[in-house]
């Protein structure tokens, strides 16, 4: 063993002890909570297997200063996964302590310097808490300092816990205590010998129980001369861990290997710890004699001085990828999105180039491959390689004015160009923007066209910029329509350039059924997610890969067409069947409430900072591709690393967001009495007469067959009362993106989509919080009906509540044009600033609009598809042709028709 | 028998068979379709908002549904039946606005009414001595999750608190007559370890002893408890318990579950428990797996000598139970393997050093 950082020895973080480290010390005495955490952070980066805390500081409350910190840590997966040692010279703040791990610790330290019961007592309580405990080698006389006195004290502790208390003799650690040597005073010289002793024949006569030590202590007389004290700590752990010592508090990244340490400091050290004869000579001035001998710890002290130049290497780590050649830092900066040195990078890269356009083709591309085959290997994830996306672009961006001072500046070939719009009627772009960043990622020229695009400019432009294909997008199912519609028209004008299809509503189901057989001259292909869509590309225009991968893809849509055309297989219901089975509620028993007032309120602004303690962030980072549920996912196996970053930007955003004022809030709630008809209607009335009806809303019926008695079929009319039982229903407009579009547009600008991604998304999440907010503001003040509600934001996201908010365009109502009755009866464009497009996505994009049900009976649930009698009768109802009902209801409907 | 016979008849049935616990409470009661009064009963009938819901409450309302699950339950081969006080602590019952009162006799009730149900059957089927499980399930506050978005190190509870709670509870389970403790459904281990705590501090009060079951939960694919565990940290931080049994329920259907009792079933020097739910829910929260499905499932476990006892959770019912215990009847239960003593600790990883 040449080593001390050997498998089995376990270095304790010290860096969180307020009696070893100053800088911590400092950052806990002002409350400087968060770099005390860095702190912890950086051991356990460092290596640190279990950490140490200490709070024991006389201007501290030591008790709340632990818990502080512990219940910090414990949201801190990173440095969480690693167990803790509770130290503390005092039980209450072991207790403490203790109170705040789930996970099982180490109590540092109990022992019988108060006699032996109070230790029972300490020991049976450390059991209980489920923890294992450092037992200190002291007792009623003192602190042990020869080897016996150790070897004796710890013995007498053994036989209590194990025999007494029952204590597991595997979760005993035994600290015989490290004393300094060296200090001059010849009893101590031996110290640290009698620590080694102690140690090796406790291992040989106690069972299962481990040795522990603060190291630092042995080398304290040498305090100011750091490379000294840490050649005595690595020489005392060389011998102690060889007699049996197991762990020890003890920075172990600064430690030299043994075998590193110069030959001569080593042996002077050597000699003191292991408290050789001595056997250096020195000419002694005073004497002016012949030669004396002197002592080891002179001999170390005279020494010193000569070592204590030497510097530590901490800080050349983290910069070291600046040594490399140009190239290598610039692929370094790309697949990290390091935009910090990229100019000085680019330019030194130009000057060593032919052309700046080879700065592009060669040492960029080069990093950008690196990206992509980490991204489709899954090693890196979106918002990794968006800002990827962003170094790249910053660096081309700074090639642009040199590129174009070239008279003959032949043009960047790219690997391929591609138009992409999110179609007419329609506002979300966040999937198309990130589809866009990942295929430049990948050397494909994006011509984005934006949002709301009509179908003559997307082939105006196609036509224009020569591209190889077009990308369409869209998240509200009429936008699926308007897709069709485009193809149709790439058909009719004869075009023949593949056409890619994407977006939350689209499905390859509806891409085989409704589009692709609308433009037969070309293929139409479905593109799940952005980490498909390179895949997808590159087989289209691969001139080996293309034609098998169409023929594929046909074959494959054919499949998906014979099995649409056989529809739902499952039994049906007919109208009058269904409504004979509707959901029944017993207005009686329970009866309706009524809200606080009528007519319409409005929140306008409504404050943002109140939002942001609402939002919901699992879903936003779904928006990212990264699986799975907050805050779990910031410590995944796989997309930890990416989410926590990301989540770290998006909360240094959101504080900007509410700071500077980037978005305004709008909203608007409105009651009205209400009572349902036969047919699956609401009608809302002027007022408590309920003569007039001012509204109607419509509403869809389940069709699939209900058999058991406790299943129904369920239509949103049947949660509000028939006539002859009041009744209301509300509604609700909400707006957080006012704002949202010109950020955003400000950073893309910038070359920096990973921000105007990011802002996009907020704004998103802002308005699902805002709907959220004042839906428990509705139940609990405005409409009243749950005022004793209380429930966390963990019982809100996972709707625990009572009454529900179903959104027009959603599974309970699939119908989007029932916006514009709500929309018309809250006067959300003059109350909240809100509009809808023909296709009814609203303005701005991070909108949410719903209606209120009261009812604690009334839930969540999808219509489903639908048969040929209730779409006749819904048509009657909305003053529709049968056509027209069709082509609203498409997705839903359960035939073909005609 | 005394409770010391009964305890001394459960080891020894373990060390024969597997075992088979209840299935799910909750589905059956919603089966019932009972309306606000039968929650209330004469009670409760002023009481202060709605009560409808409170499962628990039912132990002193409509007794008569308890004792009749318990008997459907042990009729369809349960060995134990689990009381119906999974949310009976005061800071659970806080949302119902409960007083201690009330929590102590709902366990103390609700462990009556199981363990006469339970002692009639051992009657009727000496050969097949019935148990019960006091219930102590998690709380709605958890002492490792903030409470507060803004402020990570906010807990809307303390570890005092919850530890009461807890510990009024164990007592009306204990003095109700319960043979072993189910910690089940943990969600967060602290919340967990302040229950055993009061567990062994309840016992150096006096109380008898009894055997511990501690049941977590694996939230999702990542495979670790709500509060970030993973299984074997999730064994470290609890084994000073020494449990009669360790097991995870809830949550998961028996396909996704399998990987992480199968790890407890490596490093656990006890019996290994698990109750999984019927499956995943579907869109509309039922849960579909048909109980020859469940079935299937767990008859793998037992084959492979994965655990010691096998239950349902989340939307199983009699029939799921009498399929399982069908299926398994006849394998030999897992033997606990002997673990070499090694200082093992966690954090949310396990640590240990050989």
């Amino acid at each position: 063993m040449t080593t001390i950082m050997t498998p089995t020895f376990i270095n304790i973080g010290e860096r969180t002890n307020v009696t070893g480290s100053a800088k911590f010390r400092k950052l806990i005495v002002e409350g400087n909570y968060t770099a005390a955490l860095d702190v912890a952070r950086q051991q356990v980066e460092a290596g640190a297997q279990i950490i140490d805390i200490n709070m024991d500081e006389g201007l501290l409350d030591a008790v709340k200063a632990i818990t502080t910190f512990l219940n910090l840590l414990a949201a801190e997966p990173d440095i969480a996964r690693v167990p803790v040692m509770i130290d503390s010279s005092k039980w209450e703040v072991i207790e403490a302590g203790l109170k705040c791990v789930q996970g099982k610790a180490i109590v540092n330290s109990i022992s019988m310097k108060e006699g032996e019961d109070i230790f029972r007592h300490h020991a049976r309580e450390c059991l209980k808490y489920g923890a294992a405990v450092v037992v200190m080698a002291f007792d009623e006389v003192g602190q042990a300092d020869t080897a016996a006195r150790k070897i004796d004290i710890c013995t007498r502790a053994y036989n209590i816990l194990v025999n007494e208390v029952g204590f597991p003799p595997e979760d005993i650690i035994f600290d015989p205590n490290i004393f300094a040597v060296a200090t001059g005073i010849e009893e101590h010289d031996n110290y640290a010998v009698d620590f080694i002793e102690a140690t090796r024949t406790i291992k040989q006569t106690l069972p299962y129980a481990r040795i522990s030590g603060g190291v630092s202590n042995v080398s304290f007389s040498f305090r100011g001369n750091e490379p000294v004290r840490r050649a005595i700590h690595s020489v005392f752990l060389y011998h102690a861990i060889r007699a049996g010592m197991d762990m020890g508090i003890v920075n172990a990244g600064d430690l030299p290997v043994y075998d590193d340490i110069d030959a001569e400091l080593r042996e002077a050290v050597e000699d003191v710890i292991l408290n050789r004869p001595q056997r250096h000579t020195a000419l002694k001035q005073r004497s002016g004699s012949a030669t004396e001998y002197v002592s080891n710890t002179e001999w170390l002290v005279d020494l010193a001085p000569k070592y204590k130049g030497e510097k530590g290497q901490v800080e050349a780590k983290t910069l070291a990828w600046r040594e490399g050649p140009v190239a290598e830092r610039l692929k370094h900066a790309l697949v990290h999105g390091i935009t910090e040195f990229i100019e000085a990078d680019t330019e030194e890269a130009r000057q060593q180039a032919e052309r700046p356009l080879h700065v592009i083709e060669g040492p960029l591309m080069a990093g950008m491959n690196v990206v992509g085959d980490l991204f489709g290997a899954g090693k890196m994830f979106l918002p990794q390689v968006v800002k990827s996306a962003r170094v790249m672009k910053q660096s081309v961006a700074y090639l642009m004015p040199f590129m174009e001072a070239e008279k003959d500046g032949a043009e960047h070939q790219s690997a391929g160009k591609i138009l992409m719009a999110t179609v007419k009627g329609d506002v979300h772009d966040i999937g198309k923007n990130i589809v866009g960043v990942v295929l430049q990622c990948n050397n494909y020229e994006v011509v984005d066209l934006g949002v709301m695009v009509p179908a003559d400019r997307i082939l105006e432009e196609a036509r224009k910029h020569k591209v190889d294909m077009i990308g369409l997008s869209g998240l509200i199912t009429p936008s699926l329509d308007e897709m069709v519609f485009v193809a149709r028209e790439m058909q009719r004008q004869g075009f023949d350039i593949p056409l890619l299809i994407g977006g939350a509503t689209t499905s390859k189901t509806h891409t085989a059924v409704k589009i692709e057989p609308g433009y037969s001259n070309g293929q139409t292909v479905y593109v799940l997610d952005a980490s498909r869509a390179v895949g997808v590309v590159s087989q289209l225009l691969s001139d080996t890969d293309k034609a098998q991968f169409i023929a594929d893809t046909r074959a494959d849509y054919e499949k998906v067409r014979l099995a649409y055309g056989k529809g739902d297989q499952k039994p049906r219901s007919d109208l009058t069947e269904a409504r004979a089975k509707k959901f029944v509620i017993d207005f009686a028993s329970e009866a309706p409430v009524a809200p606080t007032f009528l007519g319409t309120r409005t929140f306008s602004p409504y404050d943002l900072h109140d939002l942001a303690d609402h939002i919901d962030w699992t879903p936003f980072f779904a928006t990212w591709e990264l699986a799975g549920r907050f805050p779990d996912i910031l410590e995944d196996e796989i997309v930890g690393e990416a989410a926590t970053a990301l989540y770290a930007d998006a909360q240094a955003m959101l504080k900007r967001i509410l700071d500077e004022k980037w978005f305004e809030a709008r909203g608007v709630v409105g009651f009205w009495p209400a009572n349902a008809t036969e047919d699956d209607d609401i009608e809302v009335y002027e007022d408590e007469t309920r003569s007039k009806v001012i509204a109607r809303f419509h509403t869809l019926r389940q069709q699939m067959k209900k058999t058991r008695d406790d299943q129904s079929n369920t239509a949103l009319s049947d949660f509000i009362a028939p006539k002859g039982t009041p009744d209301w229903i509300g509604g609700f407009a909400v707006t957080a993106g006012h704002g949202e579009m010109e950020i955003a547009a400000k950073f893309k600008a910038a070359g920096d989509d990973y921000n105007a991604i990011l802002a996009t998304a907020l704004a998103d999440r802002l308005a699902e919080a805002f709907a959220e907010a004042l839906h428990k503001r509705v139940r609990r003040e405005l409409w009243a009906y749950a005022a004793d509600e209380d429930l966390d934001v963990a019982g809100l996201i996972a709707e625990r509540y009572k009454g529900i908010r179903p959104a027009p365009g959603y599974p309970a109502q699939p119908d989007h044009t029932e916006k514009w009755t709500l929309f018309d009866l809250l006067d959300a464009r003059a109350q909240a600033g809100m509009e809808l497009t023909e296709s009814l996505a609203m303005t701005p994009p991070a909108s949410v609009s719903g209606l209120y049900f009261a009812h604690p009976k009334s839930h969540y649930f999808g219509v489903g598809k639908i048969e040929k009698d209730q779409v006749e009768d819904y048509a009657r109802r909305k003053g529709w042709s049968v056509d027209e009902a069709e082509r609203w209801l498409s997705p839903i409907l359960n035939y073909v028709p005609s | 028998m005394t409770r010391q016979d009964r305890i001394d008849t459960l080891k020894a049935a373990a060390k024969e068979r597997i075992l088979i616990l209840d299935g799910s409470w909750g589905v059956m009661i919603q089966r019932r379709g009972l309306d606000e009064q039968d929650f209330r009963g004469e009670r409760f009938k002023d009481h202060v908002g709605q009560m409808k819901g409170n499962n628990d409450i039912l132990c002193l309302t409509r007794p008569d549904i308890i004792t009749d699950l318990h008997n459907q339950y042990y009729a369809a081969g349960a060995d134990i039946s689990e009381t119906n006080t999974f949310s009976a602590t005061t800071i659970a019952m806080d949302d119902y606005h409960l007083d201690a009162q009330a929590c102590w006799d709902i366990n103390y009730e609700g462990a009556k009414l199981a363990r006469a149900a339970a002692d009639a059957w051992t009657a009727k089927e000496p050969e097949k001595p019935r148990f019960v499980a006091g219930s102590i399930g998690p709380l709605n506050k958890m002492l490792s999750m903030s409470s507060d978005v803004n402020d990570p190190g906010a807990r809307s509870v303390t570890f005092d608190q919850v530890y009461a709670a807890y510990k009024q509870q164990i007592r009306a389970l204990n003095e109700g007559g319960v043979d072993l403790y189910l910690v089940e459904t943990i969600t967060d281990t602290l919340n967990c370890k302040a229950a055993l705590k009061a567990i062994m501090d309840v016992e150096d009060e006096g109380l008898d002893k009894l055997p511990i079951w501690i049941s977590g939960t694996i939230t999702d694919r990542s495979g670790r408890t709500l509060s970030g565990q993973t299984a074997e940290a999730f064994w470290n931080s609890v084994k000073h318990a020494k449990p009669f049994a360790i097991g995870f329920n809830c949550a998961l259907g028996a396909d996704l579950m399998r990987p992480h009792i199968a790890e407890l079933a490596r490093v656990a020097d006890t019996l290994v428990a698990a109750y999984p739910n019927a499956g995943l829910p579907n869109a509309m929260g039922q849960y579909d797996e048909q109980p020859h499905e469940t079935a299937h499932e767990l008859h793998e476990w037992a084959k492979d000598g994965l655990v010691n006892i096998l239950g349902g959770c989340c939307g199983t019912t009699p029939d799921h139970i009498k399929h399982v215990a069908d299926e398994v009847r006849g394998f030999a239960p897992r033997v606990p393997p002997e673990r070499p003593k090694a200082l093992r600790l966690s954090g949310l990883e396990p640590f240990e050093l050989n």
